[in-house]
């Protein structure tokens, strides 16, 4: 048997093999909601309370901006426009893939083994694991936000702006996919780290929902050249609502997110197959 | 003699808690992160609006790390004994607790305890004091004040415990108490002054929070630390934290009391 989950290979083997991948996802997933249906009055309290919940962070733009007309220089609808675009690609990245960041107790028990032997990737087990439904909560709320900041802004809508939104969307999805599972690779060496990857992934969507000029440069300059967040909206949305950057950076990297996204699947890719190859199984 | 159990019960969670270095670590990260964060954001609205809810900016910036240091001490988001008790529903187990010689519900508060402390020396002190050195805050010097802080910590502990108490039991009839979970973690973020001093919900909102039992858990630890309340208003704050304390507690021993039957029906 190939080394499972990875392994080199070329041309149509690949394709067929990432065609085996989704489908393994697939068929994963679909299991675990029949099983979460056997619980409906559980599981319709969880997705009005993920809903609900993940509006919170919404309620408090709000509160804020029923004590101010602009926060650091940006209206509502402006502030919404990033909120809606930064919890859209989280949340259905954390659709995706977001239980990966239960390898560490796979890894700690040992049961990583039952999912490397199976005959289907490891990584799109993982990432179907304990699929719920209920993470669509967010993707719901985020798309009924993203849907009124785009009638409420002020923007002067020419055909490169109204691509640019699905465009961002898609990358930013891919970028937090990438975050997803590259920063749950850390739990190959160091199992109980399972928040650290939730300081990146949730705590980048929080910094991506309010204004860069919130924060420090240095911070802002953190999420272009390090961690790079910046790519899932920041940058577009400059284009989008036509805004100076506040780093001054050339407006090449306003148009630059497939690259990045590129970059980080490649990293997370890489990532996962060194976390792979040190995996020693529990016990040793 | 059964206070002694309890005690040594406490202890053993404040030890089990501690075997998980990395994750402490990797949890003190991520308050610190959120901390950030959030005092940035709440640094822009106070340069728009100095004075808001009565807080000066340093005072606000304050609020955001003391709330960020006892989002896992006070167990906000939920968790700690939560996790091991509907474990315990989902495999049975349940009925094993059940018949043991200690109080089903004194024994789990007494390992919230221990986690709690364990989370106030590390999860909670740690932002803060990296807060205390990105930012400017202000804490009190005076040791009686931190005293009094730490009081209404305890009772924020006790509050919360009798809160996620209740929503567990809700796992003798509904099997899952996932979703019931879910709901309290929305209703304890937004009331109990996670995400914003309460001062800044307007009109009936901000009445209706002050009133729950939520308030409780953060918002009002953060007003003896920022000495927003001190003298006869203190002792009113503890007596709030007592009275809903007791009651939620009360509320929980008829809970169980009645859910023990229902778990007789089920085995026979």
């Amino acid at each position: 048997m190939a080394e499972p989950g990875g392994g080199g290979g070329s041309g149509g083997g690949a394709a067929a093999r990432a065609g085996w991948a989704v489908r393994s996802w697939w068929l994963i997933t679909g299991m675990w909601i029949r099983s979460t249906m056997a619980y409906r009055a559980s599981f319709a309290l969880s997705l009005a309370a993920n809903t609900l919940i993940t509006f919170l962070d919404f309620a408090v733009l709000l509160l804020m901006f029923a004590h101010t007309r602009q926060l650091a220089g940006w209206t509502l609808a402006e502030t919404g426009f990033l909120y809606a675009t930064s919890s859209v690609a989280l949340g259905a990245a954390n659709v995706l893939v977001g239980s990966v960041g239960g390898l560490g107790e796979r890894v700690r028990s040992g049961s990583l083994d039952t999912m490397l032997i199976r005959p289907a990737p490891a990584l799109a087990q993982l990432a179907a694991e304990r699929f719920s439904l209920r993470r669509l909560g967010r993707l719901l709320q985020a798309f009924a936000v993203l849907g009124w900041s785009l009638t409420a802004l002020d923007v002067h809508w020419t055909w490169d702006r109204v691509l640019m939104v699905p465009a961002l969307l898609l990358c930013g999805t891919v970028i937090f996919c990438a975050l997803f599972v590259g920063c749950s690779c850390v739990q190959f060496w160091w199992g109980e780290a399972a928040e650290l990857q939730n300081a990146v992934t949730y705590g980048g969507a929080t910094v991506l929902q309010y204004p860069p000029t919130v924060f420090a440069k240095e911070l802002v300059a953190g999420t272009v050249f390090g961690v790079p967040l910046a790519f899932v909206n920041w940058l577009p949305a400059l284009h989008v609502l036509g805004r100076t950057d506040p780093l001054g950076l050339p407006a090449a990297f306003r148009f630059a997110s497939p690259l990045a996204a590129a970059l980080c699947v490649l990293a997370a890719g890489l990532a996962w197959r060194a976390g792979l190859r040190a995996y020693r199984s529990t016990g040793s | 003699m059964r206070g002694g159990v309890y005690w040594s019960v406490a202890r053993g969670a404040f030890r089990r808690y501690a075997t998980y270095r990395a994750a402490t670590v990797a949890g003190t990260v991520t308050n610190t992160v959120f901390g950030m964060i959030l005092a940035s954001t709440v640094l822009a609205l106070w340069r728009t609006r100095p004075g808001l809810g009565g807080y000066d900016a340093a005072q606000a910036v304050t609020y955001i790390w003391i709330s960020q240091g006892l989002l896992v001490t006070v167990a906000v988001w939920g968790g700690g004994f939560q996790d091991d008790l509907q474990a315990r529903f989902r495999s049975g187990d349940i009925a094993v607790d059940l018949y043991r010689p200690v109080d089903f519900q004194g024994w789990w508060l007494a390992t919230d305890l221990g986690r709690a402390g364990y989370q106030l020396v590390t999860r909670g002190a740690v932002p803060m004091l990296a807060g205390a050195v990105l930012f400017d805050l202000v804490l009190p010097g005076d040791p009686l004040v931190w005293a009094e802080f730490l009081l209404s910590v305890a009772l924020a502990v006790l509050v919360s415990f009798g809160l996620r108490f209740l929503a567990t039991l809700t796992g003798f009839w509904l099997h899952e108490s996932e979703g019931v979970r879910a709901v309290m973690t929305v209703v304890s973020m937004f009331f109990s002054g996670m995400l914003l001093p309460l001062a800044l919900f307007p009109g009936l909102l901000g009445e209706l929070a002050r009133v729950l039992p939520f308030s409780a858990m953060v918002q009002l630890p953060a007003d003896v630390l920022l000495q927003r309340r001190t003298g006869t208003a203190l002792l009113g704050l503890y007596g709030f934290q007592l009275a809903w304390g007791a009651a939620l507690l009360a509320l929980g021993r008829a809970g169980q009391a009645l859910a023990v039957r229902r778990v007789v029906v089920q085995g026979g």
